[in-house]
């Protein structure tokens, strides 16, 4: 009865969306208030219905209903119940219900926290939200219905993929979603600012937030898988430039563009269509992650089965959103107005470099990504694009877009005199890259890529500095810290601080931990000891224990430098008993300076077994340092401007910039 | 006005060049790392090139894995269930390989027609087969259901 419920519910939720679709925006056009206030309540109905679509789903793994294909194929009495949870969207239905409930949870925040909108201009966003989820539910409903019944009724169900019983990736993949999603907010503004014809900086203003804290949970997400990988996988690799982790990568870039280029548009006016542009591809792109991730016609690790006429749905489904929005954009382009000029040397010009980089990787890790199926649909052969070749494409453009964000923030909006912008850069220049020299120097690092990775890191952390004493003097020295954050335009800048630090720390722990890192497979009997970059790893042998839906060969090593132990840890072979596949959980001493990290690889004869070691140095800068981009995105989120808004709907676009109004 | 425009051409043509030189740079170094994927069948006929890496995939066959005396070196053999390919590859395997299993390696063919690889790939879902894996198996499969009608005719 109750997945009956969750089904007609989830129905229910697609007439929501269809009225959605059409009646407010229909509203605005005929002048019909009613209609255009109906925007909000076919939100939060909406909103209801999928909430409850997805607590029946959520209901029926909790009780192993197993008369529900999806929980028969998924769920498993003996899952502990956390996964039973997560087991909702472990597969592919249930996974599309929460991309859909994420997409209603995303329309509903933004009929309640943009209050400050016109209503027209809501009524339009809300509506283009309403038509993306019809594009979902109906994908739901009439290719992957989740509550399709089983008859007859098995005793037992198919369990949820050992892979994903581990707490890293029961959160991943919705924080990917609430990334990919949140694009669309994005993506409905500058639609509804492109159908209503007004694209200004009160537009910018409105849809930076969204965009920033989508941008966000994209970054936690990408993080967290990369975090996951190299906890579980057992290889030591945090990132494969696979075609599914590409899918989440391109999007990111390209909002990470769209998140400068907002930055401009709100405050200069310029740059308008290729912001819209960068609104539409970001959210084009997620859309194209979620058919090369469900379609798989890719080759990939994260692929598993699939059906081609999902493959397929969501084709048409992308074609008709990419093409009609720019279908949209070329009607509407010619209309909107050129934004305040610039010099060629200001900060406008040098956020504009980094947008061109920015959407230059975008479109080389595309290539990447697509040219498999190029090269197979033209009978070319079948390829694969090696890894090398992802890596040198980020060490050549990194530095140069390193280099624009070292000058960027420092340099003025409109017209920057060059000799003054070179005076303040001096003592950051000498010292990043005198010490760079120096770290590539044969007595200190001996590694080029060192001197170059550390001379970057350098250049970032001391431009960064410099930006912040030139703010803090104008505000009274480090007690003015406060104030600042409390006031207008504080937090931006703040997060743009942190975040841009956070590159830094990413940037020192992607070298050195690819170029010193220390690996060694290695056959061992119990008791036997091998030394690793000082540390001395002694294996104590594998027994078996039980967990409560697999059986775990579970390892030994104690780990020791200079005779005092540092640490035993467990490097585990589970079967899950069900799907009788096998896992390997990776023993990791995690550290700031280092991780220590074992795997277990086969059990060979008279108690041996193979082991792989590794000591990755300053490997968990990578995910600090995204963790700090994340803290700085949110930082500049909560940024009050974007909550005194009540009534500013005209803001002046070209007008002078408030004091310190720096981004 | 014009000063302006001049200026804004400069800094166009400034994009231009730099991203086209990006892209040339880029596309080169790109078909240098292309892997293409061949079958065993493809292999034995002599069409994988030599002293280059590609990849090459197909079933582990049945009692064909086999461990090297140092513990840490394996040997097996991949099959499209019509020519077979030996593989050899030293350190840890992936969780999923096993007998029967469809697999991708990536490494280089030695003298003696030995795959030597660097890295062996098994994927996440025993019910997932490579694409590429499939396609091969296919044609494998067509050609010798050609193979033996065109014997029967004769």
């Amino acid at each position: 009865m109750i997945p009956e419920l969750g089904h007609f519910a989830l129905i229910l939720a697609l007439c929501m969306a269809l009225v959605l679709a059409v009646v407010p925006l229909a509203g605005t056009f005929v002048r019909m208030p009613a209609w255009v206030a109906l925007a909000r309540p076919l939100a939060w109905g909406q909103f209801v219905f999928l909430a409850l679509a997805f607590a029946a789903l959520v209901h029926a793994f909790l009780v192993d209903d197993f008369s529900v294909l999806y929980v028969a194929s998924h769920g498993n009495t003996l899952l502990p119940n956390v996964y039973k949870v997560s087991a909702v969207w472990g597969a592919h239905e249930g996974s599309l219900l929460l991309w859909a409930l994420i997409l209603g949870t995303w329309t509903l925040a933004v009929s309640l926290y943009a209050r400050h909108l016109p209503d027209e201009v809501l009524a339009r966003v809300l509506s283009v939200m309403g038509m993306i989820s019809i594009g979902f539910l109906s994908f739901l409903l009439f290719t992957s219905n989740p509550f399709e019944r089983l008859f007859p009724v098995p005793l037992e169900g198919g369990e949820l993929n050992p892979l994903l019983q581990d707490p890293g990736l029961a959160i991943h993949p919705p924080m990917l979603y609430m990334g990919y999603v949140g694009l669309s907010v994005a993506f409905s503004f500058a639609i509804a600012a492109l159908i209503g014809g007004r694209l200004d900086a009160a537009w910018a203003r409105w849809s930076r937030p969204w965009t920033l804290v989508a941008w966000v949970f994209l970054t936690i997400g990408i993080v967290l898988g990369s975090w996951w990988a190299y906890d579980e996988l057992g290889w030591g690799g945090w990132w494969f430039w696979d075609p599914v982790e590409n899918a989440s990568f391109m999007p990111w870039l390209a909002a990470t563009a769209l998140v400068h280029s907002l930055a401009v548009t709100e405050k200069r006016g310029a740059f308008k269509r290729w912001t819209v542009l960068l609104a539409l591809l970001a959210f084009s792109l997620s859309l194209l992650g979620t058919f090369l991730v469900r379609s798989g016609v890719l080759t990939s690790v994260h692929a598993f089965a699939s059906d081609p006429a999902r493959g397929l749905f969501i084709l048409i489904f992308l074609l008709a959103v990419i093409g009609g929005s720019l279908l949209l954009y070329a009607v509407r382009a010619p209309d909107i107005s050129r934004g305040g000029g610039f010099a060629t040397v200001s900060r406008e010009s040098l956020l504009l470099g980094n947008n061109v980089l920015l959407v230059l990787m975008t479109a080389l890790v595309l290539i990447g990504t697509l040219a498999p199926l190029l090269y197979d649909a033209m009978g070319w052969g079948k390829i694969s694009v090696g890894f090398p070749w992802f890596n040198s494409m980020l060490v050549t453009f990194m530095p140069l877009m390193v280099v624009f964000m070292g000058v960027g923030p420092l340099a003025r909006w409109k017209q920057q005199d060059p000799g003054e912008l070179l005076k303040r850069l001096r003592v950051a220049l000498v010292v990043s890259a005198g010490v760079g020299l120096a770290a590539a120097l044969p007595i200190l690092g001996d590694s080029w890529s060192l001197g170059l990775a550390v001379a970057l890191s350098l250049w970032l952390l001391t431009t960064l500095l410099a930006g912040l004493h030139q703010r803090l003097r104008a505000r009274g020295g480090f007690g003015g810290l406060w104030k600042d954050m409390a006031g207008r335009g504080g937090r931006s800048y703040y997060g743009m601080w942190l975040a841009h630090l956070g590159v830094a720390f990413f940037i020192m722990g992607i070298t050195v931990a690819t170029q010193f890192d220390i690996e060694k497979d290695a056959r061992m009997s119990p008791g036997e000891s091998i030394e690793l970059a000082g540390y001395t790893f002694r294996f104590d042998g594998v027994e078996m224990t039980q967990g409560p839906n697999y059986r775990s060969q579970y390892g030994t090593v104690q780990i020791s430098r200079n005779g005092k132990e540092i640490a035993v840890l467990h490097p585990e072979k589970r079967v899950y008993t069900v799907q009788r596949k096998p896992m390997t959980d990776a023993g990791v001493e995690a550290g700031f300076m280092r991780d220590l990290y074992v795997s277990l690889g086969e059990g060979l004869d008279n108690g041996d077994w193979s082991l792989r070691v590794y000591y990755k140095p300053l490997v968990r800068w990578i995910w600090f340092g995204g963790l700090l981009i994340s803290a700085g995105g949110l930082l500049a989120a909560s940024d009050p401007r974007y909550r005194h808004l009540l009534h500013r709907r005209t803001a002046d676009a070209g007008g002078a910039v408030p004091a310190g109004g720096r981004v | 006005m014009r000063a302006a425009r001049k200026k804004r051409l400069y800094l166009v043509l400034l994009i231009v060049v730099g991203v086209g030189t990006a892209a040339a740079l880029a596309l080169n170094a790109f078909n240098q790392n292309l892997m293409f994927f061949y079958s065993p069948s493809e292999v034995s006929e002599g069409k994988a090139p030599a002293g280059h890496p590609f990849r090459l995939g197909g079933l582990v066959s049945e009692g064909s894995v086999t461990r090297l005396a140092n513990g840490l070196t394996t040997r097996f053999d991949v099959t499209d269930m019509d020519k077979t390919v030996s593989i050899e590859y030293t350190g840890i395997l992936p969780d999923l390989f096993r007998e029967g299993q469809g697999i991708v390696a990536h490494g280089k063919l030695r003298d003696d027609g030995t795959f030597v690889a660097d890295e062996v790939l098994a994927k996440h879902d025993e019910n997932y087969m490579p694409p590429e894996v499939a396609d091969s198996l296919k044609k494998a499969h067509d050609e010798g259901v050609a193979a033996a009608a065109k014997e029967g005719g004769t």
